[in-house]
């Protein structure tokens, strides 16, 4: 049985490397560097994700600075991609940035849903596998697309709970079982959590981790929050990890019926 | 010649190179997490000051950004 203190320092492995933290936390949407510095620093996370775009000559401030500043993983995205084709070149393009090839991949298949185009994001998995890219991919909440994902070679899979920043949490709690229940790579709950029950949840139906951003950097008060799912991570783990007491009908009393004084 | 640069039409003078266009939004290989992609191909830091630029060619220079 893992001691609480174990549970509190034990590593997992993704990608082939050992991480501490099982929150990864998207850097988009924060209102500022200064807040997400202080949000990703509160949310104890090792592994943050960034976008790709073109090169703005009156952008300030550098989101590399401060990553690099906080010793953190930058996992570049193709967010915003709709063919395999754009996402397989914008991982390429994200390799030779950031010198890494791990990448999240993201294949959408409209701007209302944003939910993930199964048959691109297979084609891209492919090919960025046999590239030699640690593939991360968003995917649907199926299982057989997320078996479909583990057989191409993909070191995680990463089912949505719900549709990119709808805070919907976990639509389909059964599916996100299965999809565990079935893989022999990490899952990792991405997109749709509002709150810090749902990653809680996440953990608790089996997940490794929980992958979030609007959640955190959207909330009326982002580090107050991004603390609050650190902490709902590590406790539904541990609830997960402590084995939590069958649901019953009726109640069961704890304290003993014997010894009942006759008053 | 023009070429198309981050998505505008831009004028260069003939034997421009990848560098020379890197420069004009504003970065250069001395910045960490730029990268460039010509005619939608990626093209290696290592490549850009040899590699010259003809008319109607596209680049595209990319860094990161906030994203989820």
């Amino acid at each position: 049985m893992p001691s609480k203190a174990d549970s509190a320092v034990s590593t997992w492995p993704l990608g082939g490397r050992e991480w501490r933290s099982r929150l990864i936390v998207g850097t988009g949407g924060f209102r500022s560097l200064e807040q997400m510095e202080s949000s990703l620093e509160a949310s104890g996370t090792e592994i943050v994700t960034v976008a790709l775009r073109r090169v703005d000559p009156q952008a300030q401030g550098s989101i590399t600075d401060v990553i690099e500043r906080l010793g953190l993983f930058a996992l570049p995205n193709t967010a915003g991609c709709y063919t395999a084709r754009d996402a397989v070149r914008t991982a390429q393009l994200a390799r030779e940035a950031f010198g890494t090839e791990w990448v999240k991949l993201e294949v959408i298949g409209d701007d209302r849903t944003l939910l993930p185009d199964a048959v691109e994001l297979l084609s891209a998995a492919e090919t960025l596998v046999a590239d030699g890219f640690t593939v991360l991919p968003y995917t649907n909440d199926d299982p057989i697309l997320a078996r479909r994902l583990e057989e191409a070679g993909c070191a995680a899979v990463m089912p949505l709970g719900s549709p990119i920043g709808s805070g919907a949490g976990i639509r389909n709690p059964y599916n996100v079982r299965i999809i565990v229940e079935q893989a022999s790579v990490p899952v990792i709950l991405d997109a749709g959590i509002g709150t810090a029950s749902d990653a809680a949840l996440a953990m608790e139906l089996g997940c490794d981790g929980v992958l979030l951003a609007s959640a955190v950097s959207r909330a009326a008060n982002p580090e107050l929050m991004a603390g609050a799912m650190r902490s709902a991570v590590e406790a539904g783990y541990a609830a997960r990890n402590a084995g939590r007491i069958p649901r019953r009908l009726h109640a069961q009393a704890s304290s003993p019926e014997e010894g009942l004084p006759e008053l | 010649m023009k070429i198309m640069l981050n998505g505008e039409e831009r004028e260069l003078d003939g034997g421009a190179t990848v560098t020379d266009a890197v420069a004009l939004v504003g970065a250069s290989g001395a910045d960490r997490g730029v990268a460039v992609a010509v005619n939608g191909q990626v093209l290696p830091k290592g490549e850009w000051p040899e590699r010259v630029l003809h008319d109607g060619e596209s680049v595209e220079v990319v860094h990161a950004v906030q994203g989820g």
